[in-house]
């Protein structure tokens, strides 16, 4: 693991882009098919399955080191990440080795095969035969979440410069439901017939967030508009009979959203259609009601009935089975109302309108009633562009609400991880019920890294009371909370939940009097939950 | 009998009633024993200052004309009725841990230490007392410090692969201590090393009083980076991103603190290296001296205090919590 580590340390001692991709490249070119297999899985998000808790890690590192548990608790949110803890916290190898990333991973298999003792032991041996770094590459490899400043964007383009292959082809390569069990790095990367698996998705466009007026964009008439709807986005992939429903996180999510099998009968196989997915009850439900099938890999029937979803689609990416990404969005949307027209209203598939305008001006107060529509803003498109992969500047831009806010009183601190380790980040808010502030939301961003170094210190000596690592903190300092949507919720203490909360101004001109209240926010629920 | 305490604990700082004077206070009094040059320890506006003979140059080149009596270590003083003397504290050139002494009690408030020869400072001396006072800067298992010849190797390696890579190494350090440390492990045969002017003021003076340095040339505005070719620049991390280090072009940056060991901070500082050397003791270093001075009374201060206090506490010691002024301050401070 002696090259993976240096790989490791060449990514993370660098800050710029060529020198990460340079380096993964190099790695790429050099290292064993095996190992490069699974440094492609770990950068796409594929991991061994977990096979040892997090809470018996920390206890064997304490008993490992010969420190009581508690001193290493109370260094982990100092250090502020568990595998780089563990690393720092056991004293050094005894002896170390020079075993490769693919034997560490395959060791890490096998423990979910043996009783706990036997974990344990291999564990503890493995973790003296490890120099640091090593080591929390080998606790990554355990705890998951494998971020180290290589996205699945950067990966695939030193791939392509260690291959000679074209950057997209690798992409879509990447794309799909396989793992290092079920494929090779020839069959993945080399092989020639790509086209192999019928479920593999295209790479999402994604648009920016619109900042300038709308007149920058140039004329009205080359542009096309939608609602933004407040869902899930997803791919929907007809083919062979059979269908594929992808996150734009690249998961595969069709058997959560089962009401989408039917699409099958209405849509002719050869279909790849990117849209929206909606709850629905004839119109599109409120976020809130999506929340509950987020994460469920099963859904029990009540839910299916309380909250169905629908594909409310927007684009065609593949028609009749041919990749039809490059022709114009106006053509391309043009055959998606072809493919639409005349569902009946129990179809799963439903077309999301465009918007009649007729300038700027006019679209502007169309924007300002997208909360009416139950959608966040609008989209622009632009009518002749292709659909790119990835976020790309130009044709497709976001032009969102302007967040709801209220102004807060910080009354919790709680440092942050990784890099904002040692810093208050995470702080809860309350507003005023009568003399009483009422906690209704957390938020950690939103703050440039001066005001969250003036924040730290100002908790360090304001602190009240500790609850582990929670510090109350002396109700003084009031922030303007923005956030994009509010529910009911009836596990919280406040019976609101926000969606989206950040910390968008800290209002030093407003003293703590003058925070809002709960009536305000109950105002806020009446009008827009 | 309860007997008052030798140390007590102000709102100016630490105080002896038996002597009438203040260690490293931090409001104006009338008469501070300083521990040693760092700016949070010698603060100005005191009427009459004690301090090693060896801190003393630093500290009028500090602080100006200020009334400074000076001691060599070892030596003994009386004040009042206790009797002072000033201890080797490792940390920079001429700090010292001091020892009071009243009616056959002793205490020892060691400032900043660190047990490790820096062949810079002289070594630390454990001295056994009845109660010591000590900081906590890295009082975590999580901070166990490389060897010294592990580091001077990443530094220079480093030094190296800038230059073949087209950059001007930029490595940024604490003017007082770090930086003089850091000259004597950069190896002078890879090119010459340019100093920031907040550290070569500090050589300076660290030089007019016997301590050897390699040779270093002082930045200034005609200063081209073309006519010192393979060149190293020293600054204090406060010129980075200043027009001032515009003047080296493409730059590798670098930072020499005890913090690097964390990777969250090597990356909210975004610089391109972060070595793990301080000029604090680590860990082991913490546990060692503590045990070395067979004080029964520990009180702590300046760093991981509740948690470093609870340590010493399972360990059979009667140890404390000293609150000072700038806990706020200590993880970003460049000169750990």
């Amino acid at each position: 693991m002696k090259d993976f580590a240096r790989l490791f340390t060449r990514i993370d001692q660098s800050t710029k882009t060529t020198v990460k991709v340079a380096a993964l490249a190099e790695f790429f070119a050099t290292a064993s098919e095996e190992d490069r297999l699974w440094t492609i899985a770990l950068f796409s998000g594929r991991r061994p399955k977990r096979a040892v808790t997090t809470t018996r890690l920390r206890e064997w590192a304490a008993e490992q080191a010969g420190y009581p548990l508690w001193l290493f608790e109370e260094a982990y949110p100092i250090v502020g990440d568990l595998a780089e803890t563990i690393a720092l916290f056991l004293p050094s190898a005894t002896e170390e080795t020079n075993r490769g990333l693919t034997h560490w991973i395959n060791m890490l298999r096998g423990l979910s095969q043996v009783d706990e003792p036997a974990r344990k032991s291999a564990v503890l041996a493995a973790w003296d035969e490890l120099d640091t770094t090593q080591r929390f590459l080998f606790n990554k490899l355990i705890t998951g979440g494998f971020r180290i400043g290589i996205s699945q964007k950067l990966m695939t383009r030193a791939l392509a410069q260690a291959t000679g292959k074209d950057e997209a082809e690798l992409a879509h390569r990447l794309m799909g439901n396989w793992s290092p069990d079920d494929t090779t790095y020839h069959a993945l990367i080399e092989a020639d017939d790509p086209s192999a698996d019928a479920s593999r998705p295209y790479p999402f466009y994604l648009a920016y967030g619109l900042e300038e007026a709308p007149e920058t964009l140039g004329a009205p008439d080359d542009w096309r508009a939608e609602w933004k709807w407040d869902g899930i986005r997803g791919q929907l992939i007809l083919r062979g009979g059979a269908h594929f429903t992808w996150s734009r996180g690249e998961e595969l999510m069709t058997d959560r959203f089962p009401e989408l099998a039917r699409a099958v009968d209405f849509v002719p196989s050869g279909t790849v259609l990117d849209g929206e997915i909606l709850a629905w009850d004839g119109a599109p439900m409120s976020f809130n009601a999506l929340q509950k099938r987020i994460g469920r890999k099963t859904v029990p029937k009540s839910l299916l009935r309380d909250a169905p979803v629908i594909l409310y689609a927007y684009d065609l990416l593949e028609d009749a089975g041919t990749d039809i990404r490059a022709l114009p969005f106006a053509e391309r949307r043009a055959r998606l109302e072809g493919l639409l027209r005349n569902l009946p209203d129990d179809a799963p598939l439903r077309l999301s309108p465009q918007l009649d305008f007729s300038g700027w001006e006019a679209l502007r107060h169309l924007r300002e009633s997208a909360r009416d529509a139950q959608a966040e803003g609008l989209m622009l498109k632009r009518a002749d562009s292709p659909y790119l992969s990835g976020r790309k500047k130009g044709d497709w831009w976001k032009w969102k609400l302007d967040p709801l806010t209220i102004d807060a009183v910080m009354i919790y601190a709680q440092q942050g991880h990784g890099r904002r380790a040692n810093l208050f980040t995470d702080f809860t808010f309350a507003v005023w019920k009568g003399n009483e502030l009422v906690p209704f939301t957390k938020a950690y961003s939103g703050l440039t890294d001066a005001e969250f170094r003036q924040i730290t210190a100002w908790v360090r000596k304001n602190t009240l009371q500790r609850f582990g690592p929670v510090r109350q903190v002396t109700p003084e300092h009031v922030f303007e909370i923005a956030f994009e949507g509010i529910h009911e919720s009836p596990r919280h203490k406040s019976g609101v939940a926000l969606r989206f909360p950040r910390m968008s101004r800290w209002r030093k001109d407003k003293p703590v009097q003058e925070a809002n209240t709960l009536e305000d926010l109950n105002e806020m629920l009446r009008l827009y939950g | 009998m309860a007997r008052d305490p030798i140390l007590t604990f102000t709102d100016k700082g630490i105080y002896c009633p038996a002597g009438d004077f203040f260690i490293d206070p931090w409001r104006p009094v009338d008469r501070a024993l300083i521990t040693h040059g760092h700016a949070d320890h010698a603060r100005p506006g005191h009427a009459r200052y004690l301090a090693t003979d060896l801190a003393a140059p630093v500290m009028r080149h500090r602080l100006g004309d200020i009334c400074l009596e000076t001691i060599g270590y070892g030596e003994k003083l009386n004040l009042g009725s206790a009797l002072v003397s000033f201890h080797p504290a490792g940390h920079v050139p001429g700090s010292a841990q001091i020892r009071v002494e009243v009616a056959g009690e002793v205490w020892v408030a060691s400032g900043d230490y660190k047990l490790e020869d820096d062949g810079l400072s002289t070594p630390f001396e454990p001295v056994r007392c009845h109660s010591f006072i000590t900081e906590s800067t890295f009082g975590l298992p999580v901070f166990r410090w490389q060897a010294q010849k592990d580091v001077r190797a990443q530094i220079n390696d480093w030094w190296r692969a800038s230059i073949a890579d087209g950059k001007t190494p930029l490595l940024g350090a604490y003017a007082l201590g770090k930086a003089q440390r850091l000259l004597r492990l950069l190896d002078p045969e890879i090119g010459p090393i340019l100093t920031h002017g907040a550290v070569e003021n500090t050589n300076a003076v660290l030089r007019t009083q016997g301590i050897d340095l390699p040779d270093t040339v002082l930045v200034t505005a005609e200063t081209k980076i073309a006519d010192h070719p393979g060149a190293l620049v020293l600054a204090t991390p406060s010129a980075f991103g200043t027009p001032w280090a515009r003047k080296f072009g493409a730059v590798s940056t670098g930072f020499a603190s005890g913090w690097m060991q964390l990777r969250g901070v090597r990356r909210r500082r975004a610089a391109d290296r972060g070595f793990v050397i301080s000029d604090h003791a680590d860990w082991e270093g913490l546990n060692a001296a503590i045990r070395g001075t067979r004080a029964e009374n520990i009180y702590v201060t300046h760093g991981y205090m509740d948690i470093f206090t609870r340590w010493l506490n399972s360990q059979g010691l009667n140890a404390q919590v000293i609150p000072t002024e700038f806990e706020g301050e200590t993880l970003d401070e460049a000169e750990a």
